[in-house]
């Protein structure tokens, strides 16, 4: 094939995938997807292949995605799809690990053949049950499950499908709004793809698919080759929902590729922070991208040589009917263990442990409507704060900044326009980054009170408050995070970190996420960091 | 006459306007003063045309200077007050990472260190209620405090401000008596928006260039008035209007991109002038490309930009700025971008540019990288006996080691091929920017006439049109000085926001009367400034559906009401997304209200296309195949046309003509390349 024909194939499938995943960020309505990015856009060849995927905030989605198309392809074969036919699940276990997550897959046709599949995904804020949080206890209580099928027939919306979806959400507008979104940005995917093909004069993406594959995939084994034979494990402990939980991992760097498992990891948990196994691997690989190769595009061929596994039924490969909606707050853990053991292969790559999971709360009002004089409003808000990263090789962690999730914060106004809290701060905690030759990142205080003094209802999925993020080489562990209640009289009662519960009328709310481990001894920091540090008040 | 002004990175150009004839001149920016640069240039206009400095009814300025102060950090030590237990609110930005898979990214340096940005005990609430009441005594000490430590610049930025301005407007009265040194920027006046981030850093960066473009405009002023030019000056935005003295030193963050505005502004006249509805305009220089669609004359507007973006010009990695700019899409793309494979046998081109020192390899300067110019050597499109008029011999041997190293060795190709993919990939580069950027508005690119200016842009224009199946393009005459050209066809204008947020149904239309009438004498005293008396209004809504994140623009008319919102936004959110959510609320953040004074008439021709090369012919390489390309001086092509592949050559830039292409000249001076047999 035309030397310059792959050049030019290539670039623009990945061009093409952003603009898919632009169409659905400005389109969706779920917070998460249209200001954090937690979506994910890619296309696949006939055969299933993820041959390019939008670099967007979650790399939650990552292989997840690039499974799912098979799972929707072992369902529904190629021959018997037709153009306008468009399909859907949210199975945590053929998608990307919960309820809220859609994936919805669109078969491209040129003439009566077809040329490809894209697929995307994106969270959409509520699809019944006992709503976004850990406390289910099993996978039904999380709300509504659709199995593959059919979201369009031949260009014909599948109504009975939509019926019942909206019967059993809180939002039924919202959601099918953001299924159309899903469907919408497929379809300008496909539009762009069918331009190109004619554009190049190709036939179909087989040709250059293949060696896009095999030209990622020898380069990542390149990076790879770089790296010392061998077996690594590294353990981490964190918080669990009500007991601590292990994630041990051993990676294993050969010729062929690199391999984790997850041997000895806890046993599934009875509450909603179990991961389905393909959102294991998306983290794990994650973990393992971006330090190795981090500038091959992810497709088929540069993830396949990743292979992450977990033994069946533990925390990592919990089956179904397993609760699985915070699964989050364990898997972004993973790549802090990951890059545990790839810093006995390459110690100046790679980071300390950071905070990891993002702080998400969901508040909400209470049961009781009394404020201050008023009756208060119903509200809902989900936003995002984040502790600091684990210091890098030559480098401080990087302060309040979302490592591996890539998502964006709300404004303290917009949450303040759209609920009747007050956020009284939200600032640095200064000395929240642990000490070493590079610090690690700070995490942050905030504190928040009802308006009208009123009740209202948090609903907590946050992490290393027992089990701080540790520095590496000697230095030091970044802070734990806190969560608490406490009044102008001076009560204060300390909050678990996960599940719900209620603040009191009249308390606020003060939430501290962690900070990042350090890296390196504190006797190796430089006067000038010192100074720095000292002169802007932060530790 | 009219006296136009662009101060770029590297040139200061000067456009004098005189009797309908056009006279321009560059000269080297002189960074240390840059008035006297600008001096030199006018000295060198007026005495080429023997006109006198007293018959300048007016001058028109632009510049970069306000971009490269924020860039290169050289502002004013800035503080910035702010409420209590926010101070971090700038440095927190969006808690995120603009690159995925890039562990050693570093966010974007706060322009105020966290010791100067600080709080003090006030809050308001969003519907502008004051929960906790502010102390002037506190105000007084902790702006002491900061002035001690040498600020002399003070950004002040409040929770909900956009609400209630009271508590800012205490702090700038206290400032005023108690600190009169001290350089004052609110961001009830700058900013009033809602988000809290985007708005102080807009506050920031306009406190931080103030003192220093104040220091410069008053300098400029008296050395104008030392030559005997005393009429008014007016600045140009990057919204693309024209901004009186005092407003551009009161709101300077407004005067970055006026360079490209002016550009985007030259094409909307050219657009009008030639009656094209739809247009592309493609501006591509040294080091980046900037392409803007143009719908019935009017460039698109938007009010988020970045200074900055230090990675790779990646989206996230500069400093946001919500002021009015004419929408435009700027990547890597120039004629020093420089080409690399990289382990997966993919050929890059940009962002890293070879710059103008030393320049793209066949500059014979050092430069060793492969450039885009290099590969436009090497493939025919430019003469290297006649680069930049002669002034400098390209050293072709140079570019074709450059290429042979960079691309050919590694992707075993030929020569001619790796200049060609270097070519292409540029090309592609930019085709992307360009179909994203009208995706993300809503709008189609097909069928569009091109625009094309900018040292680089002719060369890669009908390349770049065929891919965006683009079957028109005209090339400006005085290309070279696009942007001052432009600035001599900008009206006077001034846009005002404020954030009044409200459900849809719940609206209070008496009060957005009123916000609108408090608007438009806010406007209205900017208009009297410049002398302007006539002038039309613009107002728009910042609309979304509850819950989203993103708000569209949709045109507030005269005697509003629900169902004419409803149906604009409607409108509006079909054009950009296709369809409408039935059923949903929708919710109102912003508005805007904008006043625009009459668009000055197009320009006569400028007197500077003389070219003193000579016609002849050149090989030329094309998709595979080398081809006898006539070479045709600008000012000798015939109104009959040219057939491609032919070389328009002229002082500032080459436009190729590709095989299939026809190139003629229009009555104003523009070059018109038509694609195959279309007789436009």
């Amino acid at each position: 094939m035309d030397e310059l024909k792959i050049q030019l194939a290539w670039n623009r499938l990945l061009a093409i995938v952003e603009e898919q995943a632009q169409v659905l960020m400005r389109t969706a309505f779920s917070t998460v997807v249209r200001e954090a990015g937690d979506l994910s856009a890619g296309v696949f060849n006939t055969a299933g292949d993820m041959l390019a995927q939008a670099v967007t905030g979650t790399p939650g989605h990552v292989n997840s995605m690039a499974d799912a198309v098979g799972k929707f392809l072992a369902v529904f074969p190629l021959e018997q799809m037709e153009p306008g036919d468009v399909f859907v699940t949210n199975d945590p276990w053929d998608g990307t690990g919960h309820l809220n997550d859609f994936t919805v897959v669109t078969p491209v046709y040129q003439d009566d053949r077809c040329v490809g599949l894209f697929a995307s995904t994106s969270h959409i804020a509520d699809v019944g049950g006992r709503g976004f949080g850990p406390d289910a206890n099993d996978v039904y209580e999380e709300g509504i499950r659709i199995p593959i099928s059919k979201l369009f027939a031949a260009g014909e919306p599948n109504v009975v499908l939509l019926d019942l979806l909206k019967a059993n959400v809180r939002d039924p507008v919202v959601a099918e709004g953001d299924l159309y979104s899903l469907a919408a940005c497929n379809d300008a995917g496909a539009v762009a793809l069918l331009e190109m093909l004619e554009d190049l004069g190709l036939p179909n993406l087989e040709e250059v698919g293949d060696i896009i594959l095999s030209r990622s995939k020898d380069a990542m084994l390149a990076c790879i080759a770089e790296l010392s034979d061998g077996e690594y494990a590294y353990t981490m402990h964190t918080d669990g929902y009500d007991e601590p939980v292990t994630l041990n991992a051993v990676l294993k760097v050969a010729g062929d590729g690199i391999s984790v498992d997850f041997d000895g990891t806890s046993p599934a948990s009875s509450k909603g922070i179990n991961v389905p196994l393909a959102y294991t691997q998306a983290y794990a690989t994650f973990g393992v991208r971006c330090v190795v190769g981090n500038d091959v595009p992810n497709n088929a061929g540069s993830l396949g040589v990743v292979n992450v596994t977990a033994p069946e039924g533990c925390l990592l490969n919990a089956k179904h009917p397993r609760a699985v909606s915070a699964r989050h707050s364990i898997g972004q853990m993973l790549p802090d263990v990951v890059l545990g053991c790839l810093h006995q292969v390459i110690p100046d790559a790679v980071p300390a442990e950071g905070a990891s999971c993002i702080w998400n709360p969901v508040f909400m009002n209470g049961v009781s409507r009394e404020g201050e004089n008023v009756n208060v409003d119903d509200f809902v808000i989900n936003p995002i704060f984040n502790g600091g990263t684990g210091a890098r090789p030559g480098k401080d962690g990087l302060s309040t900044t979302a490592f591996p999730s890539g998502v964006r914060t709300t404004s303290t106004e917009v949450n303040e326009a759209t609920s009747p809290l007050v956020v009284w701060r939200k600032e640095y905690t200064p000395g929240s980054g642990g000490s070493g030759a590079y610090r690690g990142g700070l995490g942050q205080t905030i504190e928040i009170s009802h308006r009208y003094g009123a009740e209202f209802i948090v609903s907590k999925m946050f992490d290393r408050i027992d089990h701080p993020a540790r520095g590496r080489d000697g230095a030091e562990t970044g802070a734990p995070g806190a969560v608490y209640v406490d009044n102008e009289a001076g009560e204060k009662r300390y909050l678990p970190g996960k599940g719900r519960d209620v603040v009191p009328p009249g308390y606020r709310l003060v939430m501290q996420t962690p900070g990042g481990g350090g890296n390196g001894e504190s006797s190796g920091r430089s006067e000038v960091l010192n100074e720095v540090d000292k002169t802007a008040g932060l530790v | 006459m009219r006296l136009s002004i662009d101060i770029g990175g590297t040139f200061t150009d000067v456009v004098l306007e005189h009797d309908g004839a056009l006279t321009t001149t560059k000269v080297l920016t002189t960074y240390d003063d840059p008035a006297s640069g600008v001096m030199m240039g006018v000295d060198h206009v007026l005495a080429q045309t023997g006109a006198a400095a007293r018959d300048i009814m007016l001058v028109l300025h632009g510049t970069t200077l306000a971009t490269n102060a924020l860039i290169e950090r050289r502002g004013a030590m800035t503080g910035l007050l702010t409420t209590a237990g926010h101070r971090d609110v700038l440095e927190m930005a969006f808690e995120n990472r603009f690159e995925q898979y890039d562990v050693n990214i570093d966010r974007p340096v706060p322009l105020v260190p966290r010791h100067l940005r600080l709080g003090v005990d006030e809050r308001v609430a969003v519907d502008g209620t004051v929960l906790r009441a502010m102390s002037d005594d506190e105000v007084t000490g902790v702006v002491g405090g900061m002035v001690e430590s040498g600020v002399t610049a003070l950004a002040v930025g409040f929770l909900h401000s956009y609400a209630n301005p009271d508590h800012e407007r205490r702090v700038r009265e206290i400032v005023e008596t108690s600190f009169p040194d001290l350089n004052v920027s609110l961001s009830s006046d700058v900013c009033p928006e809602i988000r809290e981030y985007e708005r102080l850093s807009t506050t920031v960066a306009n406190a931080y260039v103030k003192p220093l473009m104040a220091t410069y405009l008053t300098s400029l002023q008296e050395q104008l008035n030392d030559r005997g030019i005393d009429c008014q000056v007016l600045l140009m935005t990057s919204g693309g209007g024209l901004t009186t003295l005092q407003t551009a030193s009161e709101y300077p963050i407004r005067l970055v991109e006026s360079g490209p505005a002016g550009g985007a502004m030259l094409a909307a006249d050219i657009a009008r002038r030639h009656g094209c509805e739809e247009v592309l305009s493609f501006d591509m220089g040294g080091t980046t490309a900037k392409i803007c669609l143009i719908d019935d004359g009017q460039p698109l507007h938007s009010r988020a930009f970045e200074v900055d973006r230090s990675y790779r010009f990646k989206k996230g990695s500069g400093l946001p700025v919500r002021i009015p700019v004419i929408e435009m899409v700027e990547i890597g793309a120039g004629g020093g971008s420089l080409a690399h494979v990289d382990g997966m046998k993919r050929l890059h081109v940009g962002p890293e540019s070879a710059g103008s020192e030393p320049g793209p390899a066949c500059y014979g300067r050092g430069g060793e990288g492969a450039a885009v110019t290099d590969a436009d050597v090497v493939l025919g499109k430019l003469i290297a006996e006649s680069f930049a008029g002669g002034q400098m011999m390209l050293d072709v041997e140079a570019s074709e080691t450059a290429i042979n190293a960079a691309v050919s060795g590694p992707l075993q190709l030929n020569l001619d091929e790796s200049a060609h993919a270097i070519a292409e990939i540029v090309e592609e580069n930019m085709a992307s920017a360009a179909r994203s950027h009208a995706s993300e508005w809503g709008k189609l690119i097909a069928d569009r006439v091109m625009i094309a200016f900018g040292g680089a842009a002719p060369l890669h224009a009908a390349d770049l049109a065929e891919r965006l199946k683009i079957n028109e393009i005209i090339v400006p005459a005085g290309a070279g000085v696009g942007s001052a050209l432009g600035f001599l066809l900008s009206p006077v204008s001034f846009e005002v926001v404020r954030s009044y947020y409200s459900k849809l149904e719940a609206l209070d239309f008496g009060h957005l009367e009123d916000v609108f009438t408090d608007m438009r004498d806010e406007a209205s005293r900017v208009m009297h400034q410049a002398n302007v008396t006539e002038f039309t209004e613009e107002r728009q809504a910042y609309m979304r559906y509850v819950g989203q994140g993103y708000e569209v623009a949709v045109t507030v008319p005269d005697d509003t009401d629900e169902n004419a919102l409803k149906e604009g936004f409607e409108r509006a959110y079909t054009e950009l997304y296709g369809r409408i959510i039935p059923n949903m609320e929708i919710e109102i953040l912003s508005w805007t209200l904008a006043l625009k004074g009459p668009v000055p008439d197009s320009l006569g021709s400028d007197e500077d296309v003389v070219t003193d090369i000579s016609a002849g012919t050149q090989t030329y390489f094309h998709e595979g195949k080398r081809y006898e390309a006539s070479i045709v001086p600008r000012d000798q092509v015939e109104t009959g046309g040219h057939e491609g592949p032919a070389l328009i050559v002229e002082r500032q830039t080459t436009t190729v003509v590709p095989p299939g292409w026809t190139c003629r000249c229009l009555k104003d001076g523009s070059l018109k390349l038509t694609r195959g047999d279309v007789d436009g």
